[in-house]
C-alpha cells in the first residue's frame, strides 16, 4: 500500500528558529492521522509545507503521489483544508462560497450544482444555503468549510486544530460527520490538535514538541508504554487507607480532592485482592487507564495545556512527576 | 485554458461592491463635493483654460480622483481578505499567483471605472457636455489609468501589513501625487522644482490625455502622454504580478 503523504527530513527555518526540525513520517490511505502537540510546536507550518502554502527550507514532501515543490498544482487539486481561522466570505451565502470554491478548482455546470446540494446535505446546511454567512454560528461556519473543503472531491483532507473554539457538543457532531466521511467516501484525514481526546479517534498519531516528532504510533501502543493505571480511592478513613497500603502494598498514595490517589499496574488482579483485605470500607472508587496526556507527559516531561485542564489530569501530573522525580 | 477561476475571482469582487451599497454612495459624493463645492465655488475667479471655465477645466481631475480611490479601496480589500483569512482560500486553490493578481486588477478597474463612469451624470450640472464618442474614449483611458493604479495598490497591499499603513501611504504620498498631476491647476508657471516634480509624476500624464480626450485641450502631445500611460501600466502590473509571489 502507497503512502498518500510521505514526508522526508522536512525542515523549516525562520530568521530565529527552527519550527519544523527535519521531521519524517508517512500516512496510509483511508485513515485518520494525528498531530498531537502544543501551540508552537510546529504543526501548522508542517500543514501550510503540505498544502503548498510554503516552502519548507530542506527535505522533501509528496502528497497523493505529487511533489510539493514540482507540483504544486496537483497537489493542491488533490487536497482540501479547514483551517484554524475560518477563511469563509462572510458577505457572501452559503452556496455563493461554495459556488466560488467548486469554480475556482475547475468544476462547473450541472455536475458542480450536485456536488453543492450533496456536500450541503451531508453538513445538514441545505436549508441555510441562501443565507449570509456571517449570520452562521462558529459551528455552523465549520461545518459549511467542512462542505466547501469537499466540493471537489480531494484525496485527502487537512484539518488544522478542526474543532478548536468549539462547545463541546459542536465538537462530537464534527466528528460524527468525520467518521461518516471516512466510511462513505475513503477519504485520508490529517489533522493537527492539542486535544487529547481528539487525537484518541485516530489511527495514527506523531506527537510533536519544539518542531520535531517525539514519539509516532498508533494510541493504544503509545499508551502500553506506559503501564500504571491510577486508582482513586475514598475511603471511610483516608488515613488510614494511606498507612495500610504503605505497609501492605508498599504503595505511597497522595492527597487528592475528596479522596487519595495512587498508582498500580494490572489493577485488574490487583483491586479485587485488596477490596477483599482491606479493612476501612470504600465509599467511592475509581480508576483511570494511562492517556495520552500521560504519554506526553512521560516523553517531554511538561503537560499540553489543555483547555479543559481537568482534575485528574493534574492529579496524574502530580503523580508521575513524583513517581519519576521528573522527566524520566 | 480555463478562465472560469479568474472570472469567480473578479466576480466576487464586484458582487461584493455591489451589495455593500453605502460605498457607491461614499464613492459619489466626493465628486459631488469636488464639482459642486469646490469647481463651482473657485469658477468665478478662474480665467479660463483654452476656452472653459474652471469646472469644465477640472472635470477629467475629478474623474482621476475617482480612480485613485477607488484603487486604493480594491487594495485595502485585499488587505481585507488576507487579515479575515478568505485569500487563503485562494491562495491555497490550483491556481497560478499571476491569474490572481490579473484578475484583482481587472476588478479593481472594472469598479474604478464604473465610479469614474458615473460621474458623467455630473455633467449637465456643470454645464459640461461630451459626445458618446468622447466618453467612449474616457473609459478607455480611465481603464488604463485604473490598471495601473490599482496594480500599485496590489504592490503596496503586499508589504502592508496592516490598515493602518495605508492612512499614511494616502497622505504622504496619493495626494501629493494627485495636487501634482496637473487636475485641479494647469502646470503652467510653476517654479523649478515642482515642476520637476509634476514633469515625473505618472499622473500628470493620464490626467492630461484624459483632458484630450474629454476637452480637446492638452499640456502634453498626445503621443507621449499614451507612451508614457502604457509604460506606467505595464511596469505597475509586472510589478504586481512579482510581489505576489513571495508573499507568505
Amino acid at each position: 500500500m502507497d503512502s498518500i503523504i510521505q514526508v522526508e527530513n522536512l525542515t523549516r527555518d525562520y530568521q530565529s528558529f527552527r519550527a519544523v526540525d527535519n521531521i519524517s513520517f508517512s500516512v496510509n490511505p483511508g485513515t485518520t492521522f494525528g498531530f498531537l502537540g502544543p501551540n508552537g510546536a510546529g504543526k501548522t507550518t508542517t500543514i501550510k509545507m503540505l498544502c503548498t502554502l510554503l516552502r519548507p527550507t530542506s527535505g522533501s514532501a509528496t502528497v497523493a503521489g505529487y511533489n510539493v515543490l514540482t507540483d504544486p498544482m496537483k497537489v493542491r487539486q488533490s487536497l482540501g483544508i479547514i483551517f484554524q481561522d475560518p477563511t469563509l466570505d462572510d458577505r457572501l451565502t452559503a452556496y455563493e462560497n461554495l459556488k466560488f470554491h467548486g469554480i475556482l478548482y475547475g468544476w462547473h455546470g450541472p455536475n458542480l450544482e450536485k456536488q453543492i446540494g450533496e456536500m450541503l446535505e451531508l453538513v445538514s446546511l441545505s436549508d441555510k444555503k441562501d443565507d449570509f454567512v456571517r449570520t452562521f454560528s462558529g459551528g455552523m461556519k465549520r461545518r459549511l468549510e467542512l462542505a466547501r473543503g469537499l466540493i471537489h472531491t480531494p484525496k485527502i483532507l487537512f484539518l488544522d486544530e478542526p474543532t478548536i473554539g468549539l462547545d463541546p457538543q459542536t465538537r462530537v457532531h464534527l466528528w460524527d460527520y468525520f467518521a461518516r466521511l471516512k466510511k462513505e467516501r475513503e477519504i485520508t484525514l490529517f489533522l493537527t490538535t492539542h486535544y487529547m481526546e481528539e487525537a484518541e479517534n485516530c489511527d495514527k498519531i506523531a506527537i510533536m514538541d519544539h518542531g520535531k516528532i517525539v514519539a509516532m504510533d498508533t494510541p493504544s501502543r503509545l499508551k502500553s508504554q506506559l503501564q500504571g493505571t491510577l486508582i482513586f480511592l475514598k475511603t471511610e478513613d483516608d488515613v488510614k487507607t494511606k498507612e495500610f497500603l504503605k505497609q501492605r502494598y508498599q504503595l505511597t498514595a497522595e492527597d487528592d480532592e475528596g479522596g487519595i490517589v495512587f498508582e498500580v499496574n494490572a489493577p485488574e488482579k490487583w483491586l479485587p485482592n485488596f477490596l477483599k483485605d482491606s479493612p476501612i470500607p470504600v465509599v467511592k472508587l475509581n480508576l483511570q487507564r494511562p492517556s495520552l496526556e500521560d504519554v506526553f507527559i512521560h516523553l517531554t516531561g511538561r503537560e499540553i495545556r489543555d483547555e479543559e485542564g481537568t482534575w485528574l489530569s493534574s492529579a496524574r501530573a502530580l503523580m508521575r512527576k513524583n513517581r519519576h522525580g521528573g522527566r524520566r | 485554458m480555463n478562465l472560469r477561476p479568474v472570472y469567480i475571482i473578479w466576480y466576487r469582487d464586484i458582487l461584493r461592491f455591489y451589495r455593500e451599497k453605502s460605498q457607491i454612495y461614499t464613492s459619489l459624493f466626493r465628486p459631488v463635493l469636488w464639482l459642486f463645492a469646490f469647481g463651482m465655488g473657485l469658477r468665478p475667479s478662474f480665467q479660463g483654460m483654452g476656452g472653459f471655465n474652471y469646472v469644465q477645466f477640472i472635470f477629467p481631475g475629478v474623474i482621476a480622483m475617482t480612480l485613485i480611490f477607488t484603487a486604493i479601496g480594491s487594495a485595502i480589500s485585499i488587505i481585507w481578505d488576507r487579515e479575515f483569512g478568505f485569500l487563503k482560500e485562494i491562495l491555497v486553490a490550483p491556481i497560478h499567483r499571476s491569474w490572481v493578481v490579473i484578475a484583482k486588477a481587472l476588478s479593481g478597474s472594472t469598479l474604478a471605472v464604473i465610479q469614474g463612469a458615473l460621474v458623467f451624470i455630473f455633467a449637465p450640472f456643470v454645464h459640461v457636455h461630451f459626445t458618446v464618442d468622447q466618453i467612449l474614449l474616457s473609459l478607455v483611458v480611465m481603464f488604463l489609468m485604473s490598471m495601473a493604479l490599482t496594480s500599485l495598490g496590489i504592490i503596496l497591499a503586499a508589504r502592508m501589513s496592516s490598515f493602518e499603513g495605508f492612512g499614511a501611504i494616502m497622505n504622504f504620498v496619493i495626494m501629493p501625487l494627485y495636487f501634482l498631476s496637473g487636475a485641479v491647476y494647469p502646470l503652467k508657471g510653476l517654479p523649478g522644482w515642482l515642476y520637476t516634480v509634476t514633469m515625473i509624476n505618472p499622473l500628470t500624464y493620464g490626467v492630461d490625455l484624459l483632458r484630450t480626450v474629454m476637452l480637446g485641450i492638452h499640456q502634453f502631445s498626445v503621443l507621449s502622454n499614451i507612451v508614457y500611460l502604457l509604460g506606467f501600466c505595464t511596469l505597475m502590473l509586472t510589478g504586481a504580478l512579482f510581489s505576489l509571489r513571495y508573499e507568505s
